[in-house]
């Protein structure tokens, strides 16, 4: 049916936009492979000290290491996807025109972010992946069932990472500026998605919390269905629901934003 | 060329003071920016204390030691980002085009460029650099001498002139690769986040790479194994610890070089 | 002295110092085109090729040609910003591209689509970066800065922020910075485009005045005939890198050989009129008809023999634009020019 091609057009429209940046492609390639290596030393370090930290022994936290580089950029972890389109949009006010397209807000700009998500992955992040399955060992499943399940785990991630870049792009509306929120977003995406260290590995009560926010479904679930760390169902369920969360906030979010637009004339 | 480094002065001066009037329009964000960049460095130190939670060493090196470490490296990155930390505009501004625009005022254009975007807010990243470093000083259990205290201020000066250098071929770099401004982060992010760790953690041929190839160990790794009598990475000569301001010299001179050749290239393709 | 003139313009210079002197200069770029997936294939543009002519101080000169001809480029080189390919080059005695800093402060730029002004903060903080920047003596700076001012109205924008301006205002705030440091000369690249018709007169005037008064040599790209007819006594248009024609405006006509288009309002609509070889039908729209004829000959007899053989309601003669009188002297066989993206410097 038409819908369902219009939004498929939408996606792939993302994607060639990405597509597009060759050398800055091939710069984060190379950026993201640096920051893997260090980041495999330092970890490997730490897990010497102490082996079977959070659970993962080396070759799991080196395949985590190698997974956050591969989905940084394809999750937008740090900000960089689609809303800072639409930050700017809204900034400039450009954002009335897309009221009128025939088309949902919402999952227009959710098709180009899921284009862009593909892009991303294939273009960026698998190369760092590899480089890092060639020179240090890793913990990858030989069977395709657990594959299947991680690339389950992935897209559920991708829709709740849109969801949380959605929410916080909107609030321009009434903030009118979004330097602020893309740093808040730069922050807590790092942090909070287990970028720098793996959240099972937070002590306490804080990594109670921390495992159960939002950003833990974006690196650490997944990285945990990869590596066979979790129930396949508590899994999903855990994503499904910080998806289905944050999707319908970003709905009443955007229908208070419309109203605001058509208030004051667009 | 003394001359010439006094007008560059003198431009960055200016263009630096406009950039500063200019965010004080935004007194609101600004604040907010300001307590977001110390946000995002503290957690940075988090990470650390988070893995020192659950161990008691790292590489052999215990929390102060890493933390002292950690200043040093991220007090000298806060000072060349500060001063040149938005050079990767290059990029942008060649290909919008507003490059030229810098070429037909009468200051050197790397002062131009270097003072361009300038952000106070970039202040937060010395600010809580020095305030680890000011813990690890005293707790670290340093056995001082006067030629160790004289070596930390000259560390963080030679460290800086590092990463100066470091941000400033980056900009070289852009030159040919407009789009490419990423590459950079590689080698100053990336380079302050590896400087936070010990030398232990890293494999050897990676340690010979940040010392010769990428002379890193520089900044902090080699003088801090001297304050605090660590064996030096790679067995180096006892005298290394005093090298780093010859290295920082050197490491300027190259990205001079490299500057005026972008510089040049540019003027002879126009793109 | 400009010998790569045609001859039909101007034969020879005012009499004055000589004050930009471009000599047998070229610019060649090497372009990298992708022929395939991973075939790159090198090929060597001229941008601008054995391009010589010169400007005596105080001449205000309209430099044009169709998109991507050499006319930015031109600029770039004399303003330092690119270094030339081969030839020689001076601008008030210096060589731009060895001496960029000592010429910036005999020089003033303008780029119509690009403001140098400090978006965020009050026009005037843009006017005294530029005091300190360009070391203007105090005394200097407050006289020009009143003048220029008060000539292009912008007393009472100072203190706004030019993010506020309009088009036209912020046009005029880039013309006071690029003459605060009293230039000898003035590039200024499409001052007019995108302004309403009082803000182009005001920057007419003001360009005239400046001229004649402070002696100011003044070179002008623009896409706007009423900005050449009105202010530059000499034109020169390039194409593919090369000068085609020097001289002054009225002159162009008669080189290009170009038409002037015949507007006929008929009673009814008919057929496209026949006059044989000395007019042709361009357009026809139900009763009007467009035909094209040589500028270069007289409308009567044309007129004369429509009127007799044709039922004439009405009819007027329309001049050519600066485009088409360009086209017509660059492509004089009567083609159509390819539209500007197609016409490249390869």
């Amino acid at each position: 049916m038409g819908v369902g091609r219009l939004y498929t057009a939408v996606a792939a429209g993302g994607f060639r936009r990405y597509a597009t940046y060759r050398a800055a492609t091939a710069a984060g390639v190379f950026t993201n492979t640096a920051f893997g290596i260090i980041l495999v030393y330092t970890y490997l370090a730490l897990w010497d000290e102490k082996p079977h930290l959070g659970g993962y022994d080396q070759a799991q936290a080196v395949t985590y290491v190698w997974l956050g580089q591969c989905l940084f950029a394809t999750l937008a972890i740090s900000g960089g996807g689609v809303e800072k389109d639409l930050m700017e949009r809204i900034r400039t006010g450009a954002i009335a025109i897309d009221l009128y397209r025939p088309a949902d807000l919402q999952l227009w700009w959710l098709s180009t972010d899921l284009g862009r998500s593909l892009f991303q992955l294939l273009g960026r992040g698998v190369i760092p992946f590899l480089v890092g399955a060639v020179f240090f060992p890793m913990a990858l499943p030989v069977d395709a069932g657990t594959w299947a399940a991680f690339l389950v785990a992935l897209l559920l991630a991708m829709l709740v990472s849109f969801g949380i870049r959605y929410l916080l792009a909107l609030s321009v509306f009434w903030l009118l500026d979004g330097m602020g929120v893309s740093q808040v977003l730069a922050i807590t995406g790092i942090f909070f998605s287990g970028m720098s260290l793996p959240l099972n590995v937070f002590p306490g009560a804080f990594g109670e919390v921390v495992r159960f926010l939002p950003w833990a479904a974006q690196l650490q679930v997944p990285a945990d269905v990869l590596l066979g760390e979790t129930g396949l169902t508590r899994a999903f369920a855990f994503q499904a629901a910080w998806a289905a969360a944050l999707l319908t906030a970003g709905r009443l979010l955007q229908s208070a934003a419309t109203r605001r637009v058509v208030v004051q004339g667009g | 060329m003394g001359e010439r480094a006094r007008e560059g002065l003198r431009a960055y001066r200016l263009i630096a003071a406009m950039w500063m009037r200019s965010t004080m329009m935004y007194r609101t964000s600004f604040a907010l920016t300001m307590a977001g960049n110390l946000l995002v460095t503290g957690l940075d130190f988090a990470t650390i204390l988070l893995m020192f939670s659950r161990v008691d060493s790292l590489g052999g090196w215990s929390l102060p030691e890493v933390a002292f470490l950690y200043g040093l490296s991220a007090t000298a990155f806060g000072f060349a980002d500060l001063v040149l930390g938005s050079m990767d505009v290059l990029g942008t501004r060649i290909r919008d085009g507003s490059f030229d625009m810098l070429l037909v005022r009468p200051a050197p254009v790397l002062a131009q460029i270097g003072a361009d975007h300038f952000a106070l807010r970039r202040l937060g990243r010395v600010v809580q650099g020095a305030v680890v470093l000011g813990w690890a000083l005293v707790s670290a259990g340093i056995d001082w001498t006067p030629a160790k205290v004289l070596l930390v201020p000259l560390m963080l000066g030679a460290g800086a002139a590092i990463f100066c250098a470091l941000f400033v071929a980056g900009a070289a770099f852009q030159f040919l690769a407009q789009d490419a401004a990423e590459v950079q982060n590689s080698f100053t992010y990336g380079g302050t986040t590896l400087l936070q760790y010990p030398p232990t953690v890293f494999g050897k041929d990676f340690v010979r790479g940040v010392t010769f190839l990428l002379p890193l160990a520089f900044v902090n790794w080699v003088p801090a194994a001297y304050v605090l009598g660590r064996p030096y990475p790679l067995r180096l000569p006892a005298w290394a610890a005093w090298s780093p301001p010859l290295v920082a010299v050197v490491c300027c001179a190259l990205a001079g070089l490299a500057w005026r050749a972008g510089l040049r290239a540019y003027r002879s393709t126009g793109s | 002295m400009s010998d790569t003139s045609d001859g039909t313009g101007r034969a020879s210079h005012p009499a004055g110092e000589v004050f930009i002197e471009v000599d047998e200069v070229e610019k060649v770029f090497e372009v990298r085109r992708k022929t395939g997936f991973l075939k790159r294939e090198r090929r060597q543009v001229r941008a601008v090729d054995a391009l010589s002519f010169t400007v005596a101080r105080g001449e205000m000169v309209g430099y044009i040609g169709p998109n991507g001809a050499g006319k930015s480029t031109t600029i770039k080189m004399l303003t330092g910003i690119l270094t030339p390919s081969g030839g020689r080059l001076r601008v008030a005695g210096i060589d731009p591209a060895r001496e960029r800093t000592r010429l910036a402060h005999r020089i003033g730029v303008v780029f119509g689509q690009r403001t140098t002004l400090w978006w965020d903060l009050p026009l005037i903080d843009s006017y005294r970066l530029t005091h300190r920047m360009y070391r203007i003596p105090d005394a200097r700076y407050r006289e020009n800065l009143d003048r220029l001012v008060e000539l292009l109205s912008l007393e009472s924008l100072l203190d706004v922020p030019v993010r506020q301006l309009s088009l036209g205002q912020r046009m005029r705030g880039d013309i006071v910075a690029a003459l605060l440091h009293d230039p000898d000369v003035l590039y200024l690249d499409e001052p007019t485009i995108g302004l309403d018709v009082i803000s182009k007169a005001k920057v007419r005037d003001f360009l005239r005045e400046l001229n004649t008064e402070r002696g100011t040599t003044v070179l002008l790209t623009t896409h706007d005939l009423q900005d050449i007819e009105q202010l530059c006594s000499r034109v020169m248009v390039i194409d593919h890198g090369r000068l085609v024609y020097d001289g002054p405006l009225a002159g162009l006509h008669e080189v290009g050989e170009s038409e002037r288009t015949l507007v006929v309002d008929l009673e009814r609509e008919l057929p496209p009129i026949d006059m044989g070889a000395s007019a042709r039908v361009v357009k026809v729209e139900g009763p009007r008809q467009w035909l094209a004829f040589p500028a270069s000959e007289s409308a009567a007899p044309l007129v004369a023999r429509i009127a007799a053989e044709y039922p004439l309601l009405d009819l007027s003669v329309r001049e050519p634009d600066i485009e088409t009188v360009i086209a017509a002297m660059l492509y004089p066989t009567g083609d159509t020019p390819r539209p500007p993206s197609e016409r490249t410097t390869a």
